[in-house]
């Protein structure tokens, strides 16, 4: 399945380099996890805090489906 | 430390002794003590009755990093209730230098329109603060990027300075007291709940602080301290969005700006949705970049204070590499941006350069033209259109008279029901519809809508201090309660409010606040001390603005986010009545 991912402020280092502005579109097997998908992406996940599937956080071991956005975030915050 | 009593009926004055009563109380503590004691709770905001208070926080002025925070308190114009409001600059460092712990302006000139300079300085001879009134007409109806130069050139480079600009003369609602940042720029802001007012009502122009001369501040253990101090200092140094060149650092505060659209709590177009579709535009990545390109390298932000380890403060340069404005703040760039459905950082770094020019508070001002964009004054969109409305609030024409009345007033003058205030004060960058805590925060707050006054969204949104589920609102009215009582402590020892994404996070940054405090003033305050006075000072504003008035039927979001469910998510604000009414029962 193809899934869209969105990489955000220090992430966007990890972008490949066909990515358009921060998103890439990546294959994933059936039933492949948001954990998955930041392997699939080489982005080390000790620099993840946050990930959301279609605008919800959801944890490394959720199972994505199909045509899911992902948002992908360093800590980040501010007021 | 000193408190100083100005009268501006006669421009009398008196140094005393702060009361004990005060001894370990500072900032905000202060400020809301004061007027909760001193100010009549039916007094008009504008007349005699009402005081102005400055106080620095407990820690303001000594080595504790990030730690240059001023309160300013008084009753406000745009709540009618009691208001602290918080910023940090050099200013706040000053007043402590000179070992003032509230400056307490009361009364008003009997001739309205004439204002006067205060000079503050330390008197050798005295071993005290002294107090000079001088004339002000000079400074009088002008922009404030014209001002600041003249009086660092009449009172020297050294000083600092608090002053208003002419929405503060207009008596607007909708006006901030300024305050010089480490560049002599006219940019840091006690903005929210019109204090600008407040301080013109008395006839002050500007306080100018000079603290040459004044005596080191005593700390009475100091390897406490110095242990506080260096736990804070870790803290800071090692979280990833507060350690140089980590997130506040690099992309500033407006790195929320994609995270909160991400999670579809972003206002947009007067919080009509939860997602702006210009977002990545003017996103805290799209600034970093757009200053790299416009500067030929990669800048890094600086902070509002001497001291700052965090440093969030960028400045927006024009395409020809000179500087338009600093800065670029989370709160200003959405409410000047997504919520007027504008993605021109140039147009949106031009709105607020008016803004700190005349004197506005950059959330109150954007709140106020979403509203009239809403009421078809002009589309949503026109980023030309918005900057004219800021100019005519500047030249105080009767249509820049209506928009300066804020948000509620200007909804009120077009007939508009989606107006999104509480108590009168606007509403930040976070939508109570896709995160529901920081709206019991906003419903609730002494201070009307106030994303500071209870910052839920660390947990809700950032995973910092735990993780709750945004959009559920189980749980949330105990995590506000929380959040607003351990703020009022923050706001009180004169830490930046941003020391919180640390030290939730690292246990020994929490431990070394306190013993920061207790090494200062010798008490012996545990970790869990700081929610119980906090907790003092929430009860004390509470208690003042239940006599002027504003009680539990006001802790109540706009009644539209009851029932007009937002997009992305289509969630109504569903959080029950006892549950708002809990917040502050159970404190």
């Amino acid at each position: 399945m193809r899934v869209k991912a969105r990489l955000f402020a220090t992430l966007r280092d990890h972008l490949p380099e066909d990515a358009s502005d921060n998103m890439v579109e990546v294959e994933l097997s059936e039933e492949a996890t948001v954990g998955d998908l930041l392997d699939e992406l080489a982005v080390p996940a000790d620099e993840v805090r946050v990930t959301m599937v279609n605008g919800r956080a959801r944890p490394r071991d959720w199972e994505l489906e199909p045509d899911d956005e992902v948002g992908i975030f360093p800590p980040v915050g501010g007021g | 430390m000193w408190l100083i009593r100005i009268n501006m009926t006669d421009r009398s004055y008196s140094v005393e002794e702060a009361p004990d009563t005060l001894e370990t109380m500072g900032g905000r503590g202060v400020t809301s003590t004061i007027i909760h004691d001193q100010v009549p709770p039916l007094a008009h905001p504008l007349g005699p009755s009402n005081k102005l208070v400055f106080a620095p926080g407990t820690l303001t002025g000594t080595a504790a990093p990030s730690s240059g925070r001023i309160s300013a308190g008084a009753k406000s114009p745009l709540t009618g209730g009691i208001k602290e409001s918080n910023a940090g600059t050099a200013w706040a460092q000053h007043i402590a230098n000179l070992g003032i712990k509230a400056l307490v302006i009361e009364g008003q000139p009997e001739e309205k329109g004439t204002y006067w300079l205060i000079h503050l300085t330390w008197d050798d001879e005295e071993e005290r603060p002294s107090v000079e009134f001088l004339p002000a007409e000079d400074y009088v109806g002008r922009d404030l990027f014209e001002v600041f130069p003249k009086l660092y050139e009449r009172f020297g480079d050294r000083v600092t300075i608090a002053g208003v600009g002419v929405s503060g003369e207009y008596g607007y609602a909708n006006s901030g007291i300024v305050y010089n940042d480490n560049n002599k720029r006219p940019s840091r802001y006690s903005g929210r709940g019109g204090l600008g007012a407040v301080m013109a009502s008395k006839g002050v122009k500007f306080v100018i602080a000079d603290p040459s001369g004044a005596p080191r501040r005593e700390v009475v253990d100091r390897e406490l301290f110095n242990q506080g101090r260096r736990k804070m200092r870790e803290a800071l140094g090692s979280h990833a969005i507060t350690q140089p060149e980590g997130g506040l650092n690099m992309y500033g505060t407006a790195v929320l700006i994609n995270i909160l659209n991400e999670a579809g709590g972003l206002p947009t177009r007067n919080f009509s949705s939860g997602r702006f579709e210009g977002a990545a535009k003017i996103a805290g990545e799209s600034i970093f970049e757009g200053i790299k390109d416009r500067a030929g390298e990669e800048v890094f932000n600086h902070g509002c204070s001497p001291g700052c380890i965090i440093q969030c403060s960028n400045t927006w340069l024009r395409p020809d590499g000179s500087e338009h404005v600093s800065c670029i703040e989370y709160e200003s760039d959405w409410a000047l941006g997504a919520n007027c459905g504008i993605d021109s950082l140039d147009d949106i770094a031009e709105m607020i350069r008016l803004c700190n020019a005349y004197g506005f508070d950059t959330i109150e001002t954007g709140t106020t033209i979403g509203v009239a964009m809403e009421a078809g004054v002009l589309p949503f969109g026109d980023g030309q259109g918005a900057i004219n409305l800021i100019e005519e609030m500047g030249k105080g024409t009767p249509m820049g008279r209506i928009l300066g009345g804020g948000t509620e007033f200007t909804g009120r003058a077009y007939g508009v029901t989606r107006v999104p205030t509480v108590k009168g004060q606007s509403m930040p960058a976070y939508e109570p519809r896709a995160v529901k805590g920081i709206g019991i925060t906003y419903a609730t707050s002494t201070m009307g809508a106030d994303h500071t006054a209870g910052y839920t969204i660390a947990p809700e949104i950032l995973a910092v201090g735990g993780d709750e589920d945004p959009l559920s609102p189980e749980g949330k009215a105990a995590l506000s309660r929380a959040f607003q009582a351990t703020t009022a402590f923050i706001d009180s020892i004169g830490h930046c409010l941003f020391i919180a994404f640390a030290i939730l996070d690292i246990e020994s940054g929490f431990e070394g606040m306190v013993e920061e405090c207790n090494g200062l003033l010798g008490t012996n305050w545990t970790t869990d001390d700081v929610i119980k006075i906090g907790s003092e000072v929430l009860r004390k504003e509470r208690a003042f603005n239940e006599a002027a008035g504003i009680g539990p039927a006001h802790d109540r979001v706009p009644e539209f986010m009851t029932y007009e469910p937002l997009p992305p998510h289509n969630q109504v604000f569903d959080v029950p009545k006892s549950a708002l009414d809990s917040v502050y029962d159970e404190l």
